[in-house]
């Protein structure tokens, strides 16, 4: 028994997997793609629904993992899973022996570049959700040529719920984001109209519903019920967007100095590989299916792969973290089991 | 003069760059509870005027709310101010008082 156990990506869910395991005496191996830990969590600035800054949360997480015996590989790819869990091959073609594997290897950002409808990476000032959390981490919103804006557009749904592009599922974190940024461009520029499009709003976490209506209520963002069928250019740079308002049954137009696209979470493009292995079965949305959604979340076919976190679905921190956490006691109950 | 029984269709399009929101704007800094309305149509729902006339409080707040004035106020002449729409609403909006306000206001706008 060598008792090592390892996980496949050190965001969120990797890094708790790796806290969880090493209290309980395994020795956790990291193999992280980029250059350090953290995932998605490094880009953004501050976390919904309370604000906190998603550095608190990422230095926290850091110092744990610091502290174990878990062993690090940054800048390193797993190009494939073992049948029965027992080991990986890494992208220089070496092999790296384990007692279990647990899959953590998140989600991509959906590229809006794909809807070429709403002119992301065309025309100035159309960003997307993760670009605003850069901007904020950098001091605020601006246009492109450096103004603040006046009126600005957020469009939910952008690569969720969209067979267009090949994404029939939900995101589910977008919603409460896109409210999150809302409130946040409202507070850095009181005077700025925001308008938001959105199908349905689905505010599932503890303190969503609360942060959408105090959106509503105390910052006065304009709720518009209808997806923004294009956008283009004007003269001066603006951007003109087009939706039907559908509370009310007619087309809407307007012009906005800005358009925010909430993109959605689409499947880890790792996963494609990951399925090669025939313990590993995927979703049709391209998520790592586990074994039983209700009562073995972070397991797979195989008793020594596991999953943690966005790999299986999108999901929040929190959820994420839980998923860690799971995901060790199961990799222990079934190594305690193999030694006795 | 003959007339061909031909007429131009006025555009249905909601232009937010054209519409003017001040009277909207005015009316949600006095009701400020009026942002919270999620459409679930409650109000409509349960409408005395709606079960015999066209009459949709959601439509004519949410038309209010983009600017869109014209005809609100004969509208609202279904209304017959009986108040279940208050009752039934989640966001707690006293909706009748804001039947009220609007054929106040309107009523010299929607023409």
């Amino acid at each position: 028994m060598t008792g090592r156990v390892i996980i496949i990506g050190g965001g969120v869910a990797g890094m708790q997997t790796a806290i969880t395991l090493d209290e309980l005496g395994f020795k956790p191996v990291i193999i992280e793609k980029e250059a350090s830990l953290g995932g998605k969590l490094c880009r953004w600035d501050r976390l919904f629904p309370t604000m906190t800054p998603a550095q608190e949360v990422l230095g926290d997480l850091l110092k744990r993992v610091e502290k174990t015996a878990s062993e690090v590989r940054t800048s390193t790819t797993v190009s494939e899973i073992e049948e029965q869990g027992r080991g990986v091959t890494l992208s220089d073609g070496s092999r790296l022996d384990a007692e279990a594997v647990v899959v953590a290897s998140g989600f991509d950002i959906f590229p809006a570049e794909r809807k070429e409808e709403y002119g992301y990476g065309l025309y100035d000032n159309v960003y997307t959700t993760v670009d605003v959390e850069r901007m904020f981490r950098e001091g605020g919103v601006r246009m492109a040529d450096g103004r603040e804006p006046k009126t600005v557009a957020f469009l939910h749904c952008v690569g969720s719920r969209d067979e267009k592009v090949n994404q029939r599922h939900c995101s589910r974190v977008c919603c409460i984001t896109g409210v999150k940024q809302a409130i946040e461009v409202k507070q850095q520029i009181p005077g700025a109209e925001i308008f938001s499009f959105y199908m349905d709003m689905r505010m599932f976490g503890p303190g969503y519903e609360e942060l959408y209506r105090q959106a509503q209520q105390q910052y006065n963002i304009h709720f518009v019920r209808g997806r923004i069928s294009e956008a283009s250019p004007t003269i001066d740079h603006r951007i003109h967007i087009k939706a039907e308002d559908t509370l009310i049954g007619r087309p809407l137009r307007m012009s906005v100095d800005m358009l925010i696209l909430a993109v959605g979470m689409q499947a880890g493009s790792s996963n494609v590989a990951f399925g090669r292995n025939n313990n590993i079965d995927l979703y049709p949305s391209g998520f790592l299916r586990p074994l039983n959604q209700f009562s073995g979340n972070v397991r797979s076919s195989s008793p020594r792969l596991f999953y943690a976190g966005t790999v299986t679905a999108p999901k929040n921190i929190g959820e994420s973290i839980n998923e860690g956490i799971a995901a060790a006691y199961q990799v222990a109950q079934t190594l305690n089991a193999a030694k006795s | 003069m003959t007339t061909w029984g031909y007429s131009i269709s006025r555009p249905r399009s909601i232009d937010i760059d054209r519409n003017d929101m001040s009277y909207s704007q005015e009316l949600l800094r006095e009701y400020p509870e009026l942002q919270t309305c999620i459409a679930c149509g409650n109000c409509t729902a349960t409408c005395t005027a709606a079960n015999l006339t066209s009459f949709s409080l959601r439509k004519v707040h949410t038309l209010v709310r983009r600017g869109e004035y014209q005809g609100m106020a004969e509208e609202l002449e279904k209304c017959m101010l009986c108040g279940k729409c208050r009752l039934a609403c989640p966001r707690g909006i006293n909706t009748r008082q804001i039947v009220l306000t609007l054929k106040k206001h309107l009523v010299n706008r929607s023409r």
